[in-house]
């Protein structure tokens, strides 16, 4: 059992607020992502989770037991760290080996279980080398070993794959995930990088400017964001900034002397609103209809499995919608239909 | 529109850097310059200090002789000095270092207010002759005791050496990522246990290079010595002032050559922790 909990947690720095009334519960072997861009106070949170920063308001929860005032040697908690910051003047085995023997367990046992664990990250027989003469992925696997030896509660990581090159990137994506459901341990996870958070995480929490904005798991937060900001921060989506109608049989969003069915759950009649479309909700015309928009200056982008269609509209600016590879410009033009379109309270751009 | 700033046509004055060619060889002649400009007054030392006759206008001595190094090392007074330096500098290392180290520390990693000053507050008795300041320190070491005692010397070197030692050991642990000391408190680590098995031994090879410096400025101090330990405290280089003065050059160039060997042979033992950034922080750049 290991359970966390964070009760409205702030902390500003002179200026700035950090973290801003942070409240999130994370269950027992749960892998939660904290999603955000950087300077959204993810790496904050984790790290007032570990201890090394001190909250200006808020509790820190633990198993129910608040740990809030306790530094970080006395939490049940291990952290990787985004520079792996694996002790250079010690040995594979004596950085692993370190937190055993500060517990003063026998020579014998400190030696099994760092062989043991060196083995389920899969980095067996490296013992006597030094990090530097390990490469990156390797160095990731014996930080990630040097955490898991003391067998903590909680596991906590620093955007710990923003070091590796995209192939191993993604191997390591997966073992860590193997390995976390290996040890049953409840998990913590910091990044950025969105992709990473929607494939290795039961729940994702995204965070902008400090604020919780979503908690969710995958689906969630793909098909139902919550504020415009997640709509954007995931995936991609078209924004465009209107008014809303609810005059009609269904609700529109009036954009210049366009108007674009939306869904829009609890907003009033003449609010300001960001629509967001994603370019997957797009639907490619080759013909004028009265409820689709013809696009300028039409450009293909690759993706290699599928194809970017890019474009100008007077009233939007810019749109872009997703098409299948063998997709072809001609010279006649290309007509947008938003098929799905959300809208959100608030006319300001979402900014990182 | 934007406007486009017109391309200029490039003029290049420093060519002669550029090329790589031509930098090595301006590299070379830097170089040698250099080595002579030291080398060829170590080499004059050494060769007056082996002189039996030497008259000008001959490029070495014309007579051969240990007769001076004889004289020096069988006068109990050179003797007496010898022991004394090297019974001060160690003492004086170790207490700056005991000083210095938790200080460079503290300027490193804590949130010290006016850091910057402070650092700068440490540089002040270098910026002003320091005759004056030895002898105020002179006056005042009267009035409680210190002059012409052991601690009044180790005392009087160590405000030399609290700088050197201060700000390298400064740059060394800024150069220290702060996360591998939070990586042993994340492991269980007290801040002093963090300190002692993680941060100590990475900032070793630059208390190393303190130390040194440390040591060659206190076999070095002539002024202050002079100053503060007379009569009876006598260290090598204040020996050595006094023979000058009465105009025993070969003796001189023997006692030098003696001054200059430990400092020698501590470089060359030492060369290998001598990075340059290390020795560029003792020189101010923090």
């Amino acid at each position: 059992m290991a359970e966390v909990e964070l009760r409205h947690v702030t902390k500003g720095y002179k200026d700035t607020t950090a973290v801003d009334d942070v409240s999130l519960a994370i269950k027992d072997r749960e892998f939660v992502a904290l999603l955000g861009p950087s300077g959204c106070g993810k790496t904050t949170t984790l790290r007032m989770l570990a201890g090394f920063i001190r909250p200006d308001a808020g509790q820190i929860l633990i198993d129910g037991r608040g740990v809030t005032d306790l530094p970080p040697e006395h939490r049940p908690t291990a952290m990787v760290f985004q520079s792996y910051a694996l002790w250079p003047h010690m040995t594979v085995a004596d950085n692993i080996a370190f937190g055993l023997r500060l517990r003063r367990l026998p020579q014998a046992e400190v030696a099994d279980r760092t062989a043991r664990m060196l083995d389920v990250v899969g980095l067996p027989g490296v013992t006597k080398r030094y990090p530097s003469q390990l490469s990156g992925g390797q160095q990731q696997r014996v930080a990630l070993a040097r955490a898991l030896v003391l067998g903590p509660k909680i596991l906590l990581l620093d955007e710990p794959l923003s070091n590796l090159d995209a192939k191993l990137r993604v191997r390591m994506r997966d073992e860590i995930r193997r390995i976390q459901q290996e040890l049953q341990i409840t998990t913590v996870y910091v990044t950025h990088d969105q992709e990473e958070a929607l494939t290795m995480a039961d729940r994702i929490a995204v965070m902008n400017r400090g604020v919780l904005q979503q908690v969710g798991d995958a689906l969630d937060i793909y098909d139902r964001p919550a504020t415009a900001f997640v709509a954007d921060f995931i995936g991609s989506s078209n924004l465009l900034t209107g008014t809303l109608r609810l005059a009609g049989a269904r609700p529109v969003a009036q954009v210049g002397d366009a108007r674009i069915p939306v869904e829009a759950d609890g907003l009033a009649d003449g609010a300001a609103v960001t629509v967001s479309a994603r370019p997957e909700d797009m639907e490619v015309l080759r013909e004028a209809a009265p409820d689709a928009f013809r696009l300028d200056d039409t450009r293909l982008v690759n993706f290699g499995a599928y194809k970017r269609l890019l474009g100008r509209h007077p009233a939007f600016g810019q749109l872009e919608a997703r098409v299948p590879k063998a997709f072809r410009l001609g010279d006649e033009p290309v007509y947008l239909r938003f098929t799905r379109a959300r809208a959100f309270a608030g006319d300001e751009r979402p900014r990182g | 529109m934007a406007a486009q700033a017109p391309a200029m046509p490039a003029i290049r004055l420093s060519w002669w850097i550029d090329d790589p060619r031509m930098r090595r060889m301006l590299l070379r002649l830097f170089g040698g310059a250099l080595a002579v400009f030291i080398g060829i007054p170590l080499l004059t030392l050494v060769l007056w200090s082996f002189a039996g006759e030497w008259f000008w206008p001959n490029l070495i001595p014309t007579q051969w002789s240990l007769r001076w190094w004889q004289e020096v090392l069988e006068n109990p007074r050179v003797i007496d000095a010898m022991v004394l330096s090297f019974t001060i500098a160690p003492v004086v290392t170790f207490l700056t270092a005991v000083v210095a180290i938790p200080a460079g520390y503290a300027f490193a990693r804590l949130d010290v207010p006016y850091r910057r000053t402070l650092l700068l507050l440490f540089l002040i008795p270098n910026a002003f002759p320091r005759i004056g300041l030895y002898v105020s320190l002179a006056v005042l070491y009267y009035q409680i005791g210190l002059i012409d005692t052991y601690w009044g010397v180790v005392f009087l070197h160590m405000i030399g050496t609290l700088v050197y030692m201060t700000w390298i050991t400064t740059a060394t642990f800024r150069s220290i990522d702060p996360h591998l000391e939070e990586a042993a408190r994340d492991a269980g680590a007290s801040p002093l246990r963090a300190f002692f098995s993680v941060v100590l031994p990475l900032a070793l090879p630059g208390i190393i290079v303190a130390s040194l410096f440390s040591f060659l400025a206190s076999v070095d101090e002539a002024q202050g010595t002079l100053i503060v330990g007379t009569p009876h405290y006598i260290t090598m280089p204040v020996l050595l002032y006094t023979l000058i003065s009465s105009f025993q050059r070969p003796v001189a160039a023997v006692f030098s050559v003696l001054l200059a060997l430990p400092s020698l042979l501590l470089l060359v033992v030492a060369q290998r922790y001598l990075h340059s950034e290390y020795v560029a922080a003792g020189l101010g750049r923090v």
